[in-house]
């Protein structure tokens, strides 16, 4: 898989530029390369003309690119002031001036309409003044690029405007601005122009303002619709099938909207919407990765106590989260030991699993999954994404879980597995599992939901049944204006 | 802000307990009881500030009580067996110290090791190769010695500020200059906020962790040296475990052993602390001597428990929207 594929990006003197994709599209990919932190195998990097290579990040603020990141990258423990002038304090005698250091660093930030006492610590303000002052510490260094790579995910709606500002202003002196988001809304209140990726590979770059929202959305996540005419397992939705799960009004402040989901056996689900849209917290609440303060879930109509991973898992519920590398696998044991870890984990640290019986299971699913090479003491991180992807179904199929949740199974594997991991997926579901499956291919969650419940802005906006299941009614609903639910959540 | 709010809470530690010694034996507030405690603890005091450097810039340094230790051997040899002229051997044994430190620093850089396990190694090392210069107590008599301990400022009362007195003294006010005043300062108070963000803001990291470890060896050889004149030996064995006394003080004078904050005037309030307890076991004279330690350890623990709750409380107060208005907004509980 290439990380960035041939992609050409342009960006113009005074322009706010945003770059759009879905995790894994290869935004960070290029943002790193730009600013040196990756390097690059082939193409150039050209700045008003003239060629640049940075090497470090330090290279590519010399050169004039300067990056802000979500997570601000300044010293919380030191004042307003010295962050903006660490390392260039002004000097007498090698005393640092403090007094003139505090009144350039006053007139500095009055520039970008805050007033505020530059002598407490910065951790003393919020994120947005935070964020404000490593903006202005970066274009104080001669930026003629400004890189704003997910700014306003921590901003409340007041500091956004804030921040909104600022990016206007020092667009009109000139400076191009590169803003990294996945808030539709903002891009299409800020933004000239905008570059959309997918899967390392440049889709398109247009003028904001001559592109719908909805052609913008299918940028992201879809091939053209002509393309979508797949062939579906589209059985009816049955309701006289046995219900696993039933979730009513189920969900948490400040991390998703209270939603109702009813999960049946033989049944896939799939949870359709754009990153940052709620799906991975419904997968999370449903598990019991995380507390849910309203609402209720029940089997059979009587209450289920679901706090804790521990409780989804002795349930017979299974997670495989999106983040497979950091949160799934542990790379450093082997194929069999990744395999039984689940099963291990419920029976208790008692009732150890002999050799024999472990070396059984892991052969059983090795077979049945096809995970290559069928080499059951071989460390899991030396296995392809496809294969330790199977081998994370497995850990879960040998608990013979009731309810399975997958995140994003397909993320970052070749089209080869890509397509048995969908063929497992129905199968799964035929053997009468419930299923719950994340992911940003709407085709491929089109091919095996039965179901496809659509969320916005961290709440269930639709669900979707038999014939309604197209990739178009999902794009659709996903880009009915989000305006007044945008301000609902936050 | 929340540095001088320690501060000020040592101090208030220092002068309640004072008046409390004073109490119970009127004669500690004399100037001759306090001159006394400057001396004594004159070497504590050189070794503490350098330790200030590095405990805020986020590291340790457990080699500086062996460091002292060296130095007073190399010296008294130096002097006696070897007949170099005195200031000639502190310009070498400071040379030296400052290799150390500097080796000390690279390696913590280059091999990006937790300078626990670094400095924990050059401890070993530097003690080592005093006992291999020498494992006997040697007598210092060159006549610099007797000089220097004969001089001192009187004070009113009968007290007798000593030159190594005032040593620590000057070496302190440099120290707190150098921290509080410059660049150098401000990069030590960058680096234990968050080594990441101050490479990025572009403060050449390398080097100033090799400078940080390299001050603190020069400031052990200088402590050493002043070992040196408070005894008139050199021994192997001296300063052992003072790496701990050391980093106790600095801690109880409201440095943040996590790095980030911390002051050269808290690490004084609590090296006086310390000096101010032994004082009162010896006037006392029933009590071990071994109650100071007992005493710093609950000290200590009094004052690491009150940071963590200086920080949840900063923590939970960060949480409130402050200075989100674009216009006169004014941070949380910040005076400054």
């Amino acid at each position: 898989m290439k990380a960035l594929d041939g992609v050409d990006f342009t960006l113009g003197e005074g322009e706010i530029h945003a770059l759009l994709g879905e995790n894994g599209a290869g935004k960070s990919t290029l943002i790193k390369v730009v600013t040196g932190v990756f390097a690059r195998d082939a193409g150039t990097i050209r700045l008003a003309g003239r060629e640049i290579a940075p090497r470090s990040a330090k290279d590519a603020v010399d050169a004039g690119i300067a990056t802000v990141y979500q997570e601000v990258n300044l010293l919380p423990n030191l004042s307003v002031a010295q962050n903006l002038y660490l390392g260039r304090q002004p000097t007498r005698f090698g005393v640092v001036r403090e007094g003139e250091m505090k009144r350039r660093a006053r007139a500095l930030l009055l520039d970008y309409g805050l007033d505020i006492d530059v002598g407490a610590p910065l951790s003393s303000y919020s994120v947005a003044v935070q964020h404000i002052t490593a903006i202005a510490r970066a274009v104080d260094l001669s930026a003629r690029v400004l890189i704003l790579d997910e700014p306003t995910a921590s901003l409340d709606r007041h500091e956004v405007e804030i921040l909104f500002n600022v990016m206007r202003k020092l667009a009109d002196r000139g400076i191009g601005i590169v803003f990294v988001s996945h808030f539709l809304d903002q891009v299409y209140e800020i933004c000239d122009r905008v570059t959309v990726l997918r899967n390392g590979r440049l889709i398109g770059s247009r003028e904001i303002a001559e592109l719908p929202r909805l052609d913008l959305i299918r940028m992201m996540l879809g091939r053209e619709l002509a393309e979508t005419t797949h062939e579906r397992a589209a059985s009816q939705p049955d309701t006289a099938r046995e219900v696993c799960v039933s979730f009513k009004n189920y969900g948490k402040q400040g991390y998703i909207a209270p939603f109702d989901l009813e999960l049946r056996r033989g049944e896939v689900v799939g949870l359709a919407g754009l990153l940052g849209s709620g799906r991975t917290e419904t997968a999370r609440l449903v598990f019991g990765a995380e507390r849910a303060d309203s609402g209720e879930a029940t089997i059979d109509g009587k209450a289920i106590k679901l706090s804790s991973p521990r409780d989804g898992a002795s349930l017979g519920f299974g997670y495989c989260p999106e983040e497979r590398k950091t949160e799934g696998i542990v790379a450093d044991l082997t194929v069999r030991e990744n395999i039984v870890l689940a099963l291990q984990a419920r029976r208790g640290l008692h009732r150890p699993l002999s050799r024999r019986e472990q070396d059984e299971i892991a052969m059983r699913y090795i077979r049945m999954l096809d995970i290559r090479p069928p080499d059951p003491e071989r460390p899991i991180g030396l296995l392809s994404g496809g294969n330790q992807q199977k081998a994370l179904l497995a850990r879960w199929l040998a608990t013979s879980p009731k309810l399975l949740v997958l995140d994003e199974p397909t993320r970052g594997i070749d089209v080869g597995a890509h397509a048995e991991i969908i063929r497992l997926v129905r199968e799964l579901c035929e053997q009468g599992l419930a299923l719950l499956v994340i992911s940003s291919e709407l085709d491929e969650i089109v091919t095996y939901s039965n179901r496809v419940v659509v969320l916005r802005d961290r709440a269930h906006v639709e669900e979707l049944k038999g014939e309604a299941v197209e990739v178009s009614s999902i794009l659709a609903a996903i880009a009915a204006d989000t305006a007044p639910a945008q301000e609902a959540a936050s | 802000m929340k540095a001088s709010t320690s501060v000020a809470i040592t101090a208030v530690v220092l002068v309640a307990g004072f008046a409390l010694c004073a109490l119970q034996f009127p004669n500690i507030a004399s100037t001759r009881v306090v001159a006394n405690l400057l001396t004594d603890n004159a070497f504590l005091g050189i070794v503490a500030a350098g330790m200030t450097f590095v405990i805020i810039s986020g590291g340790i340094d457990l080699s500086v009580g062996s460091v002292i230790g060296f130095t007073t051997v190399f010296t008294a040899l130096a002097v006696e067996r070897w007949g170099i002229p005195p200031f000639a051997a502190f310009a070498l044994v400071l040379v030296l110290c400052a290799l150390f430190g500097a080796a000390m620093g690279a390696v913590i850089h280059v091999f990006e090791l937790p300078p626990f396990i670094v400095t924990l190694a050059g401890m070993f090392l530097a003690r080592g190769v005093s006992f291999l210069l020498s494992t006997e107590s040697i007598p210092i008599t060159a006549p610099i010695y007797s000089a220097v301990s004969d001089f001192a400022i009187k004070l009113p009362g009968g007290g007798r500020l000593t030159a190594i007195a005032i040593a620590m003294l000057v070496i302190l006010v440099l120290c707190a200059l150098l921290l509080h005043l410059t660049r150098f300062g401000a990069n030590v108070y960058a680096l234990g906020g968050s080594r990441a963000a101050t490479a990025l803001m572009g403060i050449p990291v390398g080097p100033m962790t090799i400078r940080i470890y390299m001050l603190s060896s020069v400031l052990a050889g200088l402590a050493g040296i002043v070992f040196s004149f408070y005894t008139a030996a050199g021994y192997s064995l001296s300063a052992v475990g003072v790496e701990l006394d050391t980093i106790a003080a600095v801690v109880i004078g409201g440095t943040l052993l996590t790095g980030g904050q911390g002051s050269v005037i808290g690490t004084f309030l609590g090296v006086l602390i310390q000096g101010m307890i032994q004082t009162y076991i010896n006037f006392d004279g029933t009590l071990s001597s071994w109650w100071t330690k007992i005493a710093t350890g609950v000290l200590l623990f009094v004052f690491i428990a009150l940071q963590q709750g200086l920080m949840a409380l900063a923590r939970r107060s960060s949480l409130k929207p402050a200075g989100t208005r674009p216009v006169a907004a004014k941070p949380a509980g910040a005076p400054t």
